[in-house]
């Protein structure tokens, strides 16, 4: 766990944190080593008609993100995170500073599968 | 204002015509004060009932078309021969792209040997912040031949929302688009309630369980309500089981009344006008706001 | 007109801007009293209900597939150059093997050609299905999106392909203006337009004229739930040269008996004559070819 990514509506820590994944509106990207953190925009996924998941589980994988912390990840983004190696994590914390404590004390347990049913 | 203060109802149908506009319209006009937000692009009515001066318009950009530079094109077919759309057009050593044929795929751009075809990103139409009597509306216009997408719907509830906070209003009433697809689920996810109105045929029990499946899935609690249901009390009756035993919960039924369409007519809501449907939908409204 | 240059018989579009406004009963009713035999072609793929009322239960059914790609994980490399062709994340690739969401291709086949290691063939994924079968005069022809299936043009064009040439056709176009509607739209050669008085019915169907004029298709106007006021909506077709081939009455009986699953030419006979004179005057139109926006 070197780079995680929390999907927020806001640009810092004690921002809200954003329920969607694929069209979430920005990842807060935190570095654990250097306890420092960024703000990724999720601008393609957004303007994506279709397979916004795809493309945002694709920005972050981009990003070197090895973590994901988000409220509902569906199933084809689950099938690209996984395949890349990224472990995901649901949470429904209120903020991200919420979402990063739960995470550090070990309270959120890796979403083996995707939570929600895809689009059909 | 947080935004977790604000309650957002989407409208549904599991298909078009059901009357799920005229129930919008006239809980703008109860709500007094609202957002509304018209998400039903393809059939975008709501503006007929409710009269929206705009305040803004943005292009609205979806996916790319490619385009032919004719005076770098040297004719040489391979457009024509990729393509699995039939969008490419030959006459005589003249090649076109039928922008209605033209899928967006960018197989033609990627292999064009002179590097001749543009590829730009497809206006497929424009979405405007207006003001109503009701209140402000978002909503939005798609050209000939465009279609509904997660991605418009997605700008039209975030707008809403925006606006919404902006004017620190607490309710977001949405006309959801018929059907299942992408758009619909666009428009569920993360609702405060989705009220789906249908009709007591043969159709309307097919397409309301569906509907209701797919708001099962994004885990939103849903309502029922069968409009025009004296036309057939048994079949509405069995569309009533059919929702309570989906998880749905049942509230108020509408009676057939030609005064819907004479309210149409007059670019009214239903409820503006003194007539039964009316005041059926004023039950609705209550019911409705007691679950919201 | 594709119909005289290919020695085919006719095909007539119903169409409306929206849904609801009877389109499909338009078609069915329309269909029985053809006075000859006809093929109904149900393109409304997403919710096809003409069968709801025709009640063929010896169907034919066929797949309908696509394309879509197929990775040989011995030959991919994780290049990527798939993954960035690809417009409809498809086929997404990040260092790791190719994977693909047959859910999202639309069958351009692009990744198989761009593929530098020829590690992609193409394998048919079925979308839908088409079904054939007979009521009486009319032989139809439904089209079935699966669940879960998001490209309806290629379900609609196997629907197409089904109708036979000789004979006429009829075909029920989903609603709206978008693209399926498009698909439903080509090689017919009248497009009858169903709307009501309303001002949704008017609004709806400027746009559904603006789209016949886009592919220069001749049409004509059904006028349902016709009440009082039709002013607006007659000034308008004057206007624009369409002629309004029926009025249907705004009739608390026809809304009845279509809730029940029923035919109207059957159930309510003054009706059945309405329609009667309805093919009738389409079959004149289409010699004429009047009505052209």
């Amino acid at each position: 766990m070197k780079k995680i990514a929390f999907t927020t509506s806001g640009n810092n820590l004690e921002a809200e944190m954003d329920p969607r994944f694929g069209r979430a509106a920005s990842f807060l990207l935190y570095d654990m080593s250097q306890q420092s953190f960024t703000i990724l925009e999720n601008q393609q996924a957004r303007n994506a008609a279709q397979g916004a998941g795809i493309q945002a589980a694709e920005t972050i994988v981009r990003a070197g993100v090895d973590t994901l912390v988000t409220g509902h990840c569906g199933p084809k983004a689950f099938k690209v995170l996984e395949a890349a190696g990224v472990a995901v994590f649901n949470s429904t914390a209120a903020t991200v500073a919420d979402a990063l404590e739960a995470l550090q004390a070990g309270s959120l347990t890796a979403a083996a599968a995707s939570d929600v049913e895809g689009h059909w | 204002m947080s935004k977790n203060h604000i309650r957002e109802l989407v409208v549904l149908s599991g298909k078009g015509g059901t009357g799920k506009t005229s129930v919008t319209a006239s809980f703008a006009v109860l709500a007094g004060k609202a957002v509304l937000a018209d998400c039903d692009v393809d059939a975008a009515d709501l503006h007929l009932l409710l009269k929206p001066e705009t305040e803004q318009r943005h292009a609205f950009l979806s996916g790319n078309e490619a385009i032919i530079r004719q005076q770098d094109c040297i004719s040489c077919g391979r457009c024509l021969e990729l393509c699995r759309f039939d969008a490419v057009r030959a006459v005589g050593s003249v090649y076109r792209i039928d922008p209605v044929a033209c899928e967006g795929c960018g197989v033609c751009v990627r292999f064009c040997p002179a590097k001749a075809i543009d590829f730009p990103e497809r206006m497929c139409g424009e979405w405007m912040v207006s003001g109503t009597r009701c209140g402000p509306m978002v909503h939005a216009q798609l050209g000939v031949a465009a279609e509904n997408s997660g991605k418009l719907v997605t700008t039209v509830r975030e707008q809403a929302w925006a606006v919404a906070v902006d004017k620190r209003l607490q309710l977001i009433i949405s006309d959801g688009p018929p059907g299942i697809g992408c758009p619909v689920i666009a428009s569920l996810s993360g609702v405060s309630l989705a009220l789906v109105i249908t009709e007591p045929t043969v159709s309307g029990l097919h397409d309301l369980q569906r509907v209701l499946a797919l708001a099962r899935h994004f885990s939103v609690p849903t309502a029922v309500c069968v409009n025009k249901w004296d036309i057939n009390p048994h079949q509405t009756e069995r569309i009533e089981a059919a929702a309570r035993s989906a998880g749905a919960e049942v509230t108020g039924r509408i009676r057939y009344d030609r005064m819907v369409t004479q309210a149409q007519l007059q670019q009214k809501a239903v409820v503006e006008l003194d007539s039964t449907a009316g005041a059926d939908i004023r039950t609705l409204w209550k019911q409705t706001l007691a679950l919201l | 007109m594709a119909a005289t240059s290919r020695n085919r018989s006719f095909r007539i579009a119903v169409a409306s801007g929206k849904g609801g406004t009877g389109k499909t009963t338009v078609s069915i009713n329309l269909a029985a009293m053809f006075g000859e035999p006809v093929q109904l072609a149900d393109c409304d793929v997403e919710e096809p209900n003409v069968n709801l009322f025709l009640r063929c239960e010896q169907l034919v059914t066929e797949q309908v597939s696509m394309l879509v790609p197929e990775v040989d994980p011995g030959r991919c490399t994780g290049c990527g150059a798939c993954g960035e062709l690809c417009q409809f994340r498809g086929i997404v690739s990040l260092g790791s093997r190719a994977l693909v969401f047959p859910e999202l291709c639309h069958g351009c086949g692009g990744c198989a050609q761009v593929c530098p290691n020829a590690a992609i063939t193409e394998r048919p994924h079925q979308i839908g299905t088409v079904s054939v079968g007979q009521a009486g005069s009319i032989r139809l022809v439904e089209g079935r999106l699966d669940v879960g299936v998001s490209l309806v043009p290629p379900v609609i064009r196997a629907v197409r392909e089904q109708l036979r040439d000789d004979m006429p056709a009829i075909l029920d176009a989903p609603p709206g203006t978008s693209c399926p509607v498009v698909a439903t739209l080509r090689e017919c050669d009248y497009l009858l337009l169903v709307t009501d008085p309303t001002p949704f019915g008017l609004h709806d169907l400027k746009l559904a004229v603006a789209l016949a004029r886009e592919l220069s298709l001749p049409c004509g106007v059904v006028v349902n739930r016709a009440g009082e006021d039709l002013v607006g909506l007659y000034q308008y077709c004057q206007t624009e040269n369409l002629p309004v081939l029926l009025s249907l009455p705004d009739d608390r009986q026809i809304a009845e008996v279509s809730s029940r699953g029923n035919v109207i030419a059957h159930a309510l006979p003054e009706y059945g004559l309405m329609f009667a004179e309805l093919a009738a005057k389409l079959k004149q139109e289409l010699k004429t070819a009047g009505g052209r926006p």
